[in-house]
């Protein structure tokens, strides 16, 4: 079903439509929002309008719910569980499948209210594309702005505005160029936060009427640009894994008998050819791909996001949790990260237990270091935190047991994920996106290559006695100066970039690849922001201080004090002015 | 067994070249990621076979996820008794032709006792010859995963399930709690005597589960094709003869052109009239359809919200 069809129309044929349909992309998509502001009305009108709800479900809720008798109460067809029918209200996340000629599409239907922001981030991470609701008559309220940035810190790309229930405010358009104005000011703060670039589009819709959600409005005719579907159906598909660097976290050994041994799983980002060279993570050894193993046969090449098995040409020691990577490329093996959380549990984060970390096909067991701040989402603010709790935003710093390979979430969304679950309850308490790697340590297998090999962050160690990070600076530019010149002094090799540089400010995920590089290199990013102010302001690794800018030596002695408190140098001489 | 025939040949696969994957590469994925994962994770997974279409793309994708060892886990059959003998002697056969290991369940005793859904009402035959045998095999076998083939298209309650579906030491489920799933991370672990219910075709809907059977040239079971057959005619309702009980005084069975378009017990799937002999004819006859797979079984139909009240207690 969810195809339309005209049968009546003669020239229909099955053959030609089996060769379209299998010619269909994907698009994932999520929405957020309450009955209130008309979410399942418009999911409802999406589904009945592209005919892809059965008459049997139709009928079942007919003259049901709000609607009057013989007419259809739209939000029926969404809310699956009985208390929310009860209650009137969207408890969970739902999905919901319609097509259209080109494309098939996957929507994940969540609840709006702040105590669902988990299910909003649930539905958000594996969505392309967001649609953000926001009532006309009411304007641009706080639910529609958490909604926005939970897509955006989950790295969802486009942004559909859909400013509902135009009907009420008599389709006119300078309240909604008023919101679309308000809104957009509000997607770019939110896109500065989190880092994300966002690409919005606004349509004013009346779901209720069907206005501009599948078919265009004549009742908006100043609007002229496409319905709600047709953007849908436009929008770039599944983010492109493919082009980025070959990444394959081994899910299982296959080993049917003595003469095979293929490791199986679902490439997370790349395209595989055999022959690549790749490099096996965390233990850092390297081969070449031998085959592509599928049922339908040998592959030529294999593309993100597809499950295949890899053959490699040399016996490795190779298991469940390994990660198989380009060896032009390779990710970063950290044991120890920094990591923007959706807290989604009724057990506070507890800075003293130990959680498992579930990232690609491998758990560790992982302790949070530190709160590095909670993010308040009425105001976008940051603010210092003593826990986390349910459906609070934050950023965390977390140790690892083991050290696992992994890439930044503004990278690789797969290789960038991680969920914390409690060992105790075994509950999913957290899902996480890495932002850094803070510390790089081989796992100390050596082999006689490694002499041989690329230069390892312990080489690099050993010789320049402190490891990579990133210390972030704000304050006058003559102190900064002073700072880094201190730094240079006592042997420190760093790197300085100045936030306010032209490109960096037109990308903001520059930083943090550029950082993370240098950080992977052994050198000491000094990311620095001048103000006027009379305060200095110094982080690294989630911990930070501020002093008065006034007094030189005593501000300089503090961020040196500051890098020995988080462990950056590695032989304490250093660290002593 | 029989043979699906097909009177359109599959093209060549897309070239990976040519740019996107398309939908049906992409759910193939995502399903053999699914099985990988639990086969790795669980102790002892089983896989809930139900000889339906849903069952037989499922069991396709275990054979490409392992490929070219064998499947890692069983294969269950829950067994009320009243399934039709078409579908035992193909799941047997097909069972044997591809190496599978098929274990089956009966709730014997509920079976001698005389249970089926005239003497009781639908609900609690459901709930003694499905929902009890299925708890009693998973305790049995002591199965910690058992894969299942439902989809989220199928109903609404099913349309809030998570790919891991967690049950308690009882097998029930309770939707207000359910693990937050993000990304492909699935939350594997369970304390003892808990259990995990999966769901790989979950995101797949109705209509690609056939294109996906018509591609892959996967056998299914003949009473999806339509067949002079003889049924007893009940106004539009169309019931197979399989089982005496279901006959009324005096009623006697008609030739109809008709076939199956969801495999359950064959007291409480009705059959419709079809003139669809392949799986092409079935996908053009499910773009006409205006009702959903479920509408013919009178299991869904008892009470509003049926589905999820059945879940709770421990239904797939």
């Amino acid at each position: 079903m969810g195809v339309a069809v005209d049968l009546e129309n003669s020239k229909f044929d099955i053959g030609d439509f089996l060769a379209r349909e299998r010619e269909k992309d994907l698009l994932r998509f999520s929405t957020a929002g309450s009955v209130d502001d008309g979410k399942s009305t418009l999911i409802g009108r999406l589904l009945y309008d592209t005919q892809s709800v059965y008459d049997d479900h139709v009928r079942s809720i007919e003259g049901k719910g709000t609607a009057a008798p013989g007419q259809i109460d739209f939000a029926l067809l969404t809310d699956g569980l009985r208390a929310e029918r009860e209650q009137g209200i969207t408890i969970d996340v739902a999905y919901r499948y319609f097509s259209t000629a080109h494309r098939k599409f996957i929507i994940a239907d969540t609840p709006g209210h702040e105590q669902y922001t988990r299910n909003m981030a649930t539905g958000a991470s594996t969505a392309d594309a967001a649609i953000v609701l926001i009532d006309a008559s009411k304007g641009v309220l706080v639910q529609s702005r958490r909604h926005a940035y939970i897509a955006s810190l989950l790295r969802v790309r486009h942004v559909l505005v859909a400013v509902n229930k135009m009907d009420l405010i008599g389709f006119d358009e300078a309240a909604f160029r008023t919101i679309e104005a308000e809104f957009s000011a509000v997607l770019d703060q939110i896109a500065a936060d989190t880092r994300s670039p966002l690409e919005r589009h606004f349509v004013p819709v009346s779901a209720l009427a069907g206005d501009n959600v599948v078919h265009r409005s004549p009742s908006m005719p100043w609007y002229t640009g496409p319905s709600l579907l047709e953007l849908l159906a436009t929008l770039p598909s599944a983010q492109d894994t493919r082009s980025g660097p070959f990444r394959f976290p081994v899910q299982r050994v296959l080993r049917p008998d003595r003469s095979f041994r293929g490791f199986a799983g679902q490439i997370a980002s790349g395209t595989i050819r055999p022959g690549d060279e790749v490099i096996v993570l965390p233990s850092n050894r390297s081969a070449s791909v031998e085959r592509i193993v599928s049922w339908d046969g040998d592959l030529d090449e294999a593309v993100a996001p597809l499950s295949v098995t890899l053959v490699l040409d040399r016996e490795l020691d190779i298991g469940r949790g390994d990660l198989i990577a380009t060896a032009s490329a390779p990710a970063t093996v950290a044991r120890s990260l920094r990591a923007a959380v959706v807290w989604m549990d009724r057990r506070p984060l507890d800075l003293s237990r130990r959680y498992l970390l579930k990232h690609s096909s491998q758990t560790v067991p992982a302790y949070p270091a530190s709160i590095d701040y909670r993010t308040d989402l009425a105001t976008l603010a940051r603010v210092p935190a003593q826990t986390l709790e349910m459906n609070d935003i934050g950023a965390l710093t977390v140790n690892l047991r083991r050290p696992i390979a992994l890439d930044l979430y503004g990278i690789n969304r797969n290789t960038g994920a991680f969920i914390l679950i409690d060992p105790e309850t075994n509950a999913t308490v957290a899902a996480g996106m890495v932002t850094a790697a803070l510390s790089a340590v081989s796992t100390g297998i050596e082999d006689d290559s490694a002499a041989w090999g690329r230069v390892t962050a312990e080489e690099r160690e050993a010789r320049w006695g402190h490891r990579g990070g990133v210390l972030e600076l704000s304050g006058p530019v003559a102190l900064i100066n002073a700072i880094e010149r201190s730094l240079f002094a006592v042997g420190v090799v760093s790197s300085r970039i100045d936030l306010s540089e032209g490109p960096l400010e037109r990308h903001p995920n520059l930083l943090e690849i550029i950082a993370g590089i240098q950080t992977r290199s052994g050198l000491l990013t000094l990311a620095a922001h001048t103000t006027e102010s009379s305060k200095l302001n110094a982080r690294i690794d989630g911990e930070q201080v501020s002093v008065n800018a006034e007094e030189n030596a005593r501000a300089i002695t503090a961020v040196h004090q500051l890098l020995h408190r988080v462990g950056f140098f590695i032989s304490s001489e250093k660290a002593a002015l | 067994m029989p043979v699906v025939e097909t009177e359109i040949q599959p093209l060549p696969a897309p070239s990976l070249r040519s740019g996107r994957l398309s939908h049906l590469q992409l759910l193939e994925a995502e399903s053999i990621h699914i099985l990988r994962e639990v086969a790795s994770e669980f102790e002892r997974p089983v896989m809930l076979y139900s000889i339906g279409k849903d069952s037989s793309v499922m069991l396709r994708l275990a054979q490409k996820a392992f490929y070219p060892a064998p499947i890692p886990f069983p294969l269950l059959h829950i067994d009320t008794g009243f399934k039709f003998a078409e579908m035992l002697q193909f799941r047997d056969e097909y069972a044997k032709s591809i190496g599978a290991e098929l274990l089956v369940w009966r709730n014997e005793p509920a079976i001698a006792a005389g249970t089926n859904p005239i003497v009781l009402d639908t609900k609690r035959c459901c709930g003694l010859l499905k929902t009890q045998a299925l708890l009693d095999a998973l305790r049995h076998y002591n199965f910690d995963a058992a894969f299942g083939g439902a989809r989220r298209d199928e109903e609404k309650s099913r349309a809030k399930e998570r790919i891991y579906s967690f049950r308690d030491s009882a097998g029930q489920w309770d939707p207000k709690n359910q693990r937050p799933e993000l990304w492909n991370l699935y939350n594997a672990r369970i304390h003892p005597g808990e259990s995990i219910r999966v769901f790989p075709l979950s995101n797949w809907t109705e209509m690609d589960v056939w294109q996906y059977i018509h591609e892959e040239k996967i056998p299914v079971v003949d009473l999806y094709f339509a067949r002079e057959r003889p049924m007893y005619v009940r106004g539009d309702a169309l019931l197979p003869i399989e089982q005496d009980f279901v006959r009324l005084p005096g009623e006697k069975p008609q030739m109809v052109k008709s076939r199956l378009r969801s495999l359950g017990c064959s007291p409480c799937t009705g059959a419709i009239r079809s003139d669809a002999e392949t799986i092409p004819a079935i996908i053009a006859e499910l773009i006409s359809f205006r009702s959903s797979e479920r509408a013919h079984r009178a299991i869904d139909h008892d009470q509003e919200g049926s589905m999820e009240i059945k879940k709770r207690e421990g239904y797939f």
